[in-house]
């Protein structure tokens, strides 16, 4: 049995009061709290270790250098990349899937090629592709789903063909918490020979991911839903994959010789790291994912799934909501609706109750408009979360509901 | 502190409830689309002005929080049988309110019954469900080839 109180303990910003209440942060799936370990370790670095990796040769470079390594090794480790060749450090997920596109794409996407994607995208897996398309002449195709907001595997089979040269989808929805079967998907997609991008910035705090297991060609997240810094996210890829694709911005860090002829560009992973990194803020995420090491996975997604049955059950026997997802497969994130009240008026009178909730379309306007409706609430959960505080946001849900009855 | 009640008051709640000049104007000779990329809130104003620049007859239509369906109803009612230059004044007073600083009195005499709506500006993130309907009527009537943001 998880200690959550020991848990809450390790996360400063949950102890705090707002408008005289007691705050209750459930946005998680927009960014999660930072547990001290990675404000002290950030902190760490700037206080003592601060400098420029990679190039100096005095000691504060070389502690900082050890210690941004050490990072990417344990971030290897924790998704069990081959290789630590294959993990690239980026600004987030958002940039992963760009350096995908642009890189990978450019070079592998011609005219009439096909890149599959899903209707539960958010849109940094929709508009890079949008716009790779539009450079080259290839295809979009939207795998759709149903109701509950669940893949039409069906659907998915029969779009899969020779024409298909990247399925991109989305481990987990952030707008809808439906998990999708990737492993499954990944199988498919290859037997057409299409390369796979798996976007996991909603899933890879909660669910353990084997990227090898999984043989999945790219795999991306960011730091900051796993407890660690803003700004800061990896891309995993093959390695051969890795070694083909160009450059994608070119700069410092990412060359091995430069005359005004010709450059010859770094080994993997430096290759894709043009410039100065967030150096601190990949030093925190290696921290943030000893962290969840620390507390494991698997005792995670049972706590967390605890939480969601605790919270959809209210959802059910609440007069007038709708919840908006409610796949088998589903983790952390109550998307709902309320009758008569505007998802951002329930985000205002919420955040008077202290209760921290995100209202709007969640970066994922296609899922609005599968629904029907212009935004949604979204409460989401993450393991510093207690059955009291979804006590909480259901008493303010119902002071809402009063106040426009 | 402004508590929630100063927000959502009794009008406010009426006017989402039941907004007044909803529905599509037609025919009319200004219209524009208002959208609030934020959260999503989308608008139409539809308005018709006659060759003495008065606003005969103005509605509008889409979906939208309380704050945004309120503030576009009020400001129909407030401005039919206006002149385009009441409607200037009205437009800088209201982004005046909403934007003051805290201490600052709505000016009434001026506002009416848009003074209802100042209590937005202590909710930074809903000032723009309010202004949304004024930038989407100017738009209308600079007969503006672009919809109107908020941003």
């Amino acid at each position: 049995m998880m200690n959550i109180e020991k848990i809450r303990g390790d996360f400063p910003v949950l102890h705090q009061e707002l408008y005289g209440k007691p705050l209750v942060y459930l946005d998680n799936a927009a960014t999660t709290q930072k547990p001290q370990c990675v404000i002290d370790t950030v902190r760490h670095y700037y206080e003592k270790d601060n400098s420029n990796i990679h190039r100096g040769v005095h000691a504060l470079s070389e502690r900082a250098t050890a210690a941004y390594e050490a990072s990417r090794e344990t971030i290897r480790a924790f998704f069990n990349a081959k290789s630590s060749k294959e993990v690239i450090f980026t600004r987030g997920t958002t940039e992963s899937i760009n350096l995908i596109a642009s890189s990978w794409g450019g070079a592998n996407i011609g005219k009439g090629d096909e890149i599959l994607i899903t209707h539960m995208e958010h849109h940094s897996n929709i508009v890079p592709w949008q716009m790779l398309c539009e450079r080259t002449g290839a295809v979009l195709k939207v795998i759709p789903m149903n109701d509950a907001g669940e893949l039409d595997m069906d659907a998915f089979a029969s779009l899969l063909s020779e024409r298909t040269k990247l399925l991109g989808v989305v481990h987990m929805s952030n707008a809808l918490g439906s998990i999708n079967p990737i492993e499954t998907m990944i199988q498919q997609a290859h037997v057409v020979g299409a390369k796979v991008l798996v976007d996991g910035a909603q899933a890879a705090a909660h669910i353990a991911v084997d990227v090898q297991a999984l043989d999945v060609d790219f795999y991306v997240t960011s730091a900051h839903k796993m407890y660690g810094p803003t700004g800061v996210g990896v891309l995993i890829a093959k390695q051969a994959l890795l070694e083909a694709m160009p450059p994608y911005q070119g700069g410092g860090d990412m060359i091995l010789m430069v005359t005004f002829e010709k450059t010859q560009y770094n080994d993997l992973p430096h290759k894709f790291e043009a410039g100065t990194p967030n150096i601190a803020g990949v030093i925190g995420f290696g921290e943030a994912i000893k962290y969840i090491q620390s507390i494991g996975l698997h005792a995670i997604a049972e706590r967390e799934k605890t939480l969601l049955d605790y919270a959809s059950k209210q959802a059910q026997a609440f007069e007038g909501l709708k919840q908006i997802g409610t796949a088998k497969e589903k983790a952390c994130v109550l998307s709902f609706v309320l009758d008569g009240v505007h998802p951002h008026d329930l985000g205002t009178i919420l955040d008077r109750e202290a209760v921290a909730i995100r209202a709007g379309h969640h970066c994922a306007m296609p899922v609005m408009q599968f629904y029907k409706v212009p935004a949604t609430a979204r409460a989401s959960f993450s393991i510093y979360n207690t059955e009291a505080e979804v006590d909480a946001l259901f008493a303010a849900l119902a002071k809402a509901r009063d106040m426009f009855a | 502190m402004f508590s929630l009640g100063d927000l959502y008051q009794q009008v406010i709640i009426d006017h989402t409830k039941s907004p007044r000049n909803f529905g599509k104007l037609d025919p009319c000779n200004h219209d524009a689309e208002g959208y609030n990329p934020l959260c999503g809130d989308q608008l139409h104003v539809y308005v018709q002005v006659n060759d003495s620049n008065i606003i005969e007859n103005i509605k509008f239509e889409g979906q939208g929080c309380s704050i945004s369906t309120a503030s576009a109803s009020l400001m129909t009612e407030s401005l039919k049988g206006k002149s385009l230059a009441d409607f200037e004044i009205l437009f800088d007073a209201f982004h005046d309110m909403a934007t003051a600083d805290l201490s600052d009195a709505p000016d009434e005499e001026v506002l009416g019954k848009l003074a209802v709506l100042a209590g937005v500006k202590e909710f930074p993130s809903r000032i723009k469900c309010a202004t949304l309907c004024w930038h989407t009527l100017k738009s209308a009537i600079d007969d503006a080839a672009e919809p109107a943001r908020t941003e």
